[in-house]
C-alpha cells in the first residue's frame, strides 16, 4: 500500500462526516485494460448480434420480402448506434458506476468534486470518446495513404499525431484524466472488493502467553518491520521463517530452545510488538521503523 | 495492562472482533446494490445502510489512529468508499430524471447557450452564402462541397428535369424506415463528433458547422440556378429546420467547451471545462432526440408529403414548436 506509485495516485477525499477516504486513482494500465475488455465485449456483442440479425434477415426476406428485410436493417442500424454510444453511458448510470470492463479491473467513475455522479457528466465523458476513440480509428483506416509520401502522406501523419494527442491524454496529467474526464468533471478511482483477511494477532496473542519478552526486546522494531513480519507469517514459508526468526532472535538477544517452533516464536513476537506499538500509538507516538526513535 | 492479562487479546483485536459483524452486514448490502438488485433491498436494509455506513466510517478513523492491523484498515477503506458512493449516490428514478430533463434542464441549457447558438447559426449561414456564391461563379465548385455519395446524382451535370424529379417523394413507402434510421444514426454521430471536437479548442467544431453550411449552400445554389429554388427549399426545410437547428446546437455546445478550455476566466481550467462540459452535455442529450425527429421527418415526412406548400407548413410548424419550447416564456424553475 505504501510504495511510491500508489502514493502518487492517492487523493484525499473527505466525506461530509469529515473522514478522509484516501481514494486511489486508477493508473493508466488499469484504464487501458478496462477499455480493452469493454472493446472486446462490444465487438463480441456486435459480431454475435450481427450474425443473429443476419440469419433473421434471411428468414424475413424469404417470408415477407423487402418489408421484412427493412425491419431487420432498422434493427441492426439502431442496435449498432445504441451499442456504440450508449454501452458506456448505460453501464455507468447504474449503481456500480462502471462498465463490465471497469468492474473486472475494480474501478468506478466518481465525480471529482465528491458530489453525486449525475447523468450529464456521464454523457459528456462518454461523448468525448468520439474524439478519443472513433476519430483516431477512422483516421487510422482512412484511405489516402496509398499514394505514399508527398503532401498527402504528411497530412495523414499530422492528422494521426493530432488525434494521438487525445488518445494518450491520460499519460500527460497526474490525475490520469482523459479528455472525457476533464469535460465531465469526473475521474476513475479504484473500488476493489476486498475481503477482510485474518488478523494475525489472533494466533499471536495466544502464543504470547507462553513467551516473556522484556520491554527492551520488544522495542527493537517499528511499524514497517511489523508489516514485513506480518507478510512472512501470512506466507508461512518454512525457510523464510527460519531466516527471519534467526535474525530477530540475534537482534534482541533471545536464546531459543531446541524444540522451539519458528512460527510460534514469530507469531508471539508479532503480537508483542504490535501490542507495544499500538499502546504507544494511543499516546500519539507513531514509530515508523526501527530507526525512528 | 490488567485486561490484557485476563484474556490475552490485544485492544485492536477486540475492537475488530466486536464490530466485525456490522462491517460484514454492510458489505453484503453493498454487494447486493452493486449487482443491481437495488429493488430487492428491504425497507429495513435501506434504513440500516446509512447507520452502518457511519459506524464503519468511525471504525475506520479509530482504526487508523490506534491499530496496526493493515488488513483491517485496507478493508475498512475500500468498504467505506464503496458505501460512500452508495449512500451519497444518485437515487432518483429514471422517470423523474427524464421528466426533469425535458421539462426544465434541457430548455434551460439551450437558452443558456444562446450566444454560442447565434455564432453557430451565423457560421452555418456564412458557409451557405460563400458556397452558394462560389457555385454561382463557377459550377465546378459544387464538387468541392458536396461529397459524391450525398449528391446522389444531384449535380450540375444533371438536367433540370432530373433535378426536379429528385425533389418529389417516392410514391411507395418501401425502405423508408431503414432510410430514416440511417439518417438519424448518421446525423447523431456527426453531431456528437461536433461536440467532441470542441475539446480541440472549438476550431474543428466551427469548421464542421461551416462545412455543413457550405454543403447546404452549394445544393441550394444549384437548384436556384435552375429555377427550382422554392421547391428545393421545401424539400430541405421540412426536416432541415429541425436538423440544422440541432447541428447548430451541437456546434454551439462544442464552441462552449472549446471556449471554456481556452479561456477559463476566473475559474481554474479544470473547473471551467467541467462546468462547460456539464452544460454542453445536457444540450447534446436533447440534440440526439431532435435528430431522431429530424430523421423521422426526413425519412417519412418528406417522402410522403409531396406538395411544396405542405412541406413549408410542416417546416414552419416545427420552427414554431422548437422556438416556443426553448425560448418561449415559462413558469420559473423550482430550483
Amino acid at each position: 500500500m505504501s510504495d511510491a506509485a500508489t502514493v502518487k495516485l492517492t487523493r484525499s477525499f473527505v466525506t461530509p462526516e469529515g473522514v478522509d477516504l484516501r481514494l486511489q486513482l486508477a493508473d493508466a494500465g488499469q484504464r487501458a485494460g478496462a477499455f480493452l475488455l469493454d472493446a472486446a465485449i462490444m465487438i463480441a456483442v456486435l459480431v454475435v448480434a450481427s450474425l443473429l440479425i443476419g440469419l433473421l434477415g434471411v428468414g424475413a426476406l424469404a417470408a415477407a420480402g423487402l418489408k421484412g428485410g427493412e425491419v431487420i436493417a432498422v434493427l441492426w442500424l439502431l442496435g449498432f448506434f445504441l451499442l456504440r454510444n450508449f454501452y458506456f453511458i448505460g453501464f455507468e448510470l447504474t449503481a456500480a458506476a462502471a462498465t463490465p470492463g471497469k468492474r473486472i479491473m475494480g474501478l468506478r467513475v466518481a465525480a471529482r468534486d465528491g458530489g453525486r455522479l449525475r447523468p450529464g457528466p456521464i454523457f459528456a465523458r462518454n461523448a468525448m470518446r468520439e474524439l478519443e476513440v472513433f476519430l483516431p480509428i477512422a483516421l487510422l483506416f482512412s484511405p489516402g495513404v496509398e499514394g505514399g509520401g508527398g503532401v498527402e502522406g504528411w497530412m495523414y501523419f499530422l492528422g494521426l499525431s493530432w488525434a494521438g494527442v487525445f488518445v494518450f491524454f491520460p499519460l500527460f496529467n497526474k490525475d490520469r484524466l482523459r479528455a472525457g474526464d476533464l469535460i465531465g468533471g469526473t475521474w476513475v478511482v479504484r473500488a476493489p472488493k476486498r475481503k477482510l483477511i485474518r488478523d494475525m494477532a489472533d494466533e499471536g496473542a495466544e502464543r504470547l502467553l507462553r513467551y516473556d519478552f522484556t520491554p527492551a526486546q520488544i522495542d527493537a522494531y517499528g511499524a514497517k518491520e511489523l508489516h514485513v513480519l506480518e507478510d512472512v507469517l501470512r506466507q508461512r514459508d518454512r525457510r523464510t521463517m527460519r531466516a527471519v526468526a534467526d535474525r530477530i532472535a540475534g537482534k534482541i538477544g533471545w536464546v531459543r530452545g531446541a524444540s522451539e517452533d519458528d512460527y510460534d516464536f514469530l507469531s508471539a513476537y508479532y503480537a508483542a510488538l504490535r501490542k507495544r506499538l499500538e499502546a504507544r500509538l494511543l499516546m500519539g507516538v507513531r514509530r515508523r521503523d526501527k530507526h525512528d526513535a | 495492562m490488567i485486561d490484557v492479562k485476563v484474556d490475552g487479546r490485544l485492544k485492536s483485536q477486540r475492537f475488530r472482533q466486536e464490530r466485525e459483524a456490522d462491517w460484514r452486514r454492510l458489505e453484503r448490502l453493498i454487494d447486493k446494490v452493486e449487482k443491481g438488485a437495488m429493488s430487492s433491498l428491504s425497507d429495513e436494509e435501506i434504513l440500516a445502510a446509512p447507520v452502518l455506513y457511519r459506524s464503519t466510517l468511525s471504525s475506520l478513523s479509530v482504526a487508523r489512529a490506534t491499530s496496526l492491523d493493515r488488513g483491517m484498515i485496507d478493508y475498512l477503506e475500500t468498504l467505506s468508499a464503496r458505501a460512500y458512493f452508495f449512500v451519497y449516490g444518485s437515487r432518483e428514478t429514471l422517470r423523474g430524471q427524464l421528466g426533469g430533463f425535458f421539462a426544465q434542464k434541457w430548455p434551460a441549457a439551450v437558452r443558456g447557450l444562446w450566444r454560442e447558438t447565434l455564432v453557430s447559426v451565423a457560421l452555418l449561414v456564412i458557409g451557405a452564402l460563400v458556397a452558394g456564391w462560389l457555385v454561382g461563379q463557377e459550377a465546378d465548385w459544387y464538387y468541392a462541397f458536396m461529397p459524391k455519395e450525398m449528391a446522389g446524382g444531384r449535380d450540375p451535370a444533371a438536367t433540370t428535369e432530373m433535378l426536379r424529379s429528385t425533389l418529389t417523394g417516392a410514391k411507395n413507402s418501401d425502405g423508408l424506415s431503414a432510410f430514416a434510421t440511417f439518417l438519424f444514426t448518421h446525423n447523431a454521430q456527426v453531431a456528437l463528433l461536433a461536440f467532441a471536437l470542441g475539446f480541440a479548442l472549438a476550431v474543428p467544431s466551427a469548421a464542421l458547422v461551416l462545412y455543413t453550411g457550405a454543403t447546404l449552400g452549394a445544393f441550394l445554389a444549384l437548384f436556384i440556378s435552375r429555377g427550382l429554388g422554392v421547391e428545393a427549399g421545401g424539400w430541405l426545410a421540412i426536416h432541415g429546420v429541425t436538423e440544422l437547428f440541432a447541428v447548430s446546437l451541437a456546434g454551439a455546445a462544442g464552441l462552449r467547451i472549446g471556449w471554456a478550455v481556452a479561456f477559463p476566466g476566473e475559474k481554474s481550467r479544470l473547473d471551467s471545462a467541467a462546468a462547460a462540459g456539464q452544460h454542453a452535455a445536457t444540450v447534446m442529450g436533447g440534440v440526439v432526440v431532435m435528430l431522431f425527429f429530424a430523421g423521422l421527418l426526413e425519412g417519412f415526412g418528406r417522402q410522403l408529403i409531396v406538395a411544396t406548400p405542405a412541406r413549408y407548413a410542416v417546416a414552419a410548424a416545427s420552427a414554431l414548436i422548437w422556438g416556443l419550447y426553448f425560448y418561449g416564456p415559462r413558469r420559473r424553475a423550482k430550483t
